[in-house]
């Protein structure tokens, strides 16, 4: 039985409630502390934690780095289109109430906001499995015993 | 900064980071606390490991001497000091920058947006080009590490291939 | 001129005098040691005692975080610094991040992540220089 045997069973308990919590996190931002940011790096700090005790390898196979990559830019198409989309109708750039129906503005706001955070949690959580990809596709030079 | 083993510099920013994280929760900051929390005792503790995996381990001895930047940093730190004499005291209600748009934007809130976070509705509602520029930083900053260090999966295995040739 | 440091002067302005303190700590970092990673964590430590500033001037005694609350005569902290340092926070980790990555590739190109061997290489690379070196 190798060492790790602990630390792969406590990760296979903790990884889904991490990722529970940073959806949480990424929803209740309007009511609480929270956000996109904190979001989008609790939910690639369960990827990482994975690549970490599983080896990086198994994470390519779930994750490949294209899926990465599609995601960083929907993140930022996701939040740029919803200003292009109040430019269409007629409004200022990012203007939330062109997401509005008539006599509900906060309704619009409210809108507004989900998507945009949302956009930005995607992409902070992609870029942040992407830059740790990129760290580990490097050959490493160092044995397990060197620790 | 005595130190010379690296591993121990990097855990020892992370326990920076996490105090801080805790400086600003004392401070009422708790959107700042959770953000440097996770960003700072988290990401970047993983990446500056990540790093010495493929560089060094030890620093080299220091070969010159200190005294330059130790005047440097003195002489920066005296002119600072002397500069923050003129600075409102910490914590007063009647600090020039609660006077404008702080209070304005509290204010507004719940009339226009309706949300209870001032913080993420400053952020996403009426400072919403900044958040953009920002997304599009940290967009910016995932490209450029792919381009200098992503090496594909096939590049990899063509060198394994060569190294087991050699043995 | 010394009679205005009295009791009040200190208590008021000692969280500048703290992150100035911090602030000149990681400035040494980074300008006194040749370590590349070490100036990298130097610069973090700037970073950070530079949010400390921003945020200590926007707290109010007796305030509270800007959540809002049903209390009508709640007293709130500035929101406005709050949101700077956010978005100061996550463009510095990419910085960070980017960093790193420069360090990597340097460290492959130039076999050390100490700057004056990298300084006496690229001295040596303009005096004599190497016709093949694209292929590194």
């Amino acid at each position: 039985m190798d060492h790790h045997f602990i630390l792969r069973v406590i990760s296979k308990m903790l990884i889904p409630p991490i990722m529970l919590y940073a959806l949480y996190v990424q929803f209740h931002g309007d009511f609480g502390p929270g956000g996109g940011f904190q979001a989008g790096v609790i939910f690639a700090v369960a990827f990482i934690l994975y690549a970490i005790v599983y080896g990086v390898d198994k994470l390519r196979l779930v994750l490949t780095p294209a899926v990465v990559r599609a995601a960083v830019s929907l993140g930022v198409i996701m939040y740029a289109g919803t200003g292009v989309y109040s430019l269409f109708k007629g409004y200022n750039f990012l203007d939330f109430a062109a997401l509005a129906e008539k006599g509900h503005a906060e309704h619009g706001q409210h809108l507004g906001i989900l998507i945009v955070e949302g956009g930005v949690g995607l992409t902070v959580a992609a870029v942040m499995v992407a830059i740790f990809m990129a760290f580990t596709s490097r050959a490493p030079d160092i044995k397990d015993t060197d620790w | 900064m005595m130190l010379r083993d690296l591993f121990a510099v990097v855990m020892l920013s992370g326990v920076f980071s996490l105090l801080s994280a805790g400086l600003f929760v004392a401070l009422d900051a708790v959107d700042v606390a959770f953000t440097e929390a996770a960003v700072g005792a988290g990401i970047s503790t993983v990446l500056m490991l990540g790093t010495m995996a493929l560089t060094d381990r030890e620093e080299k001895r220091p070969q010159h001497s200190r005294a330059l930047p130790m005047l440097v940093v003195l002489v920066t730190g005296a002119a600072l000091i002397y500069g923050t004499a003129d600075l409102p005291p910490f914590g007063s209600p009647d600090a020039p920058v609660h006077q404008h748009v702080g209070p304005e934007y509290i204010e507004r809130t719940p009339h226009e947006i309706g949300l209870p976070n001032v913080v993420t509705a400053v952020l996403a509602s009426y400072r919403s080009f900044d958040t953009l520029g920002e997304t599009t930083v940290v967009f910016t900053a995932g490209i450029a590490v792919i381009v200098l260090l992503h090496r594909s999966n096939a590049g990899r295995r063509r060198e394994e291939d060569e190294e087991e040739e050699e043995i | 001129m010394w009679d205005i440091f009295d009791s009040d002067f200190i208590v008021g302005h000692y969280n500048y005098w703290m992150t100035i303190v911090l602030m000149m700590i990681g400035l040494y970092v980074v300008v006194s040691r040749g370590n590349l990673v070490k100036k990298i964590v130097g610069l973090n430590l700037f970073q950070t005692s530079v949010f400390m500033l921003y945020i200590s001037m926007g707290k109010i005694f007796g305030g509270t975080a800007p959540i809002l609350t049903d209390n009508p005569d709640e007293v709130y902290a500035n929101p406005l610094p709050h949101v700077l340092i956010l978005t100061a926070i996550v463009v510095g980790i990419a910085t960070t991040a980017l960093g790193l990555a420069l360090v990597i590739r340097i460290k492959e190109q130039f076999g050390t992540i100490e700057e004056d061997e990298i300084f006496d290489i690229e001295q040596d690379l303009a005096r004599h220089p190497v016709a093949s070196d694209g292929g590194r």
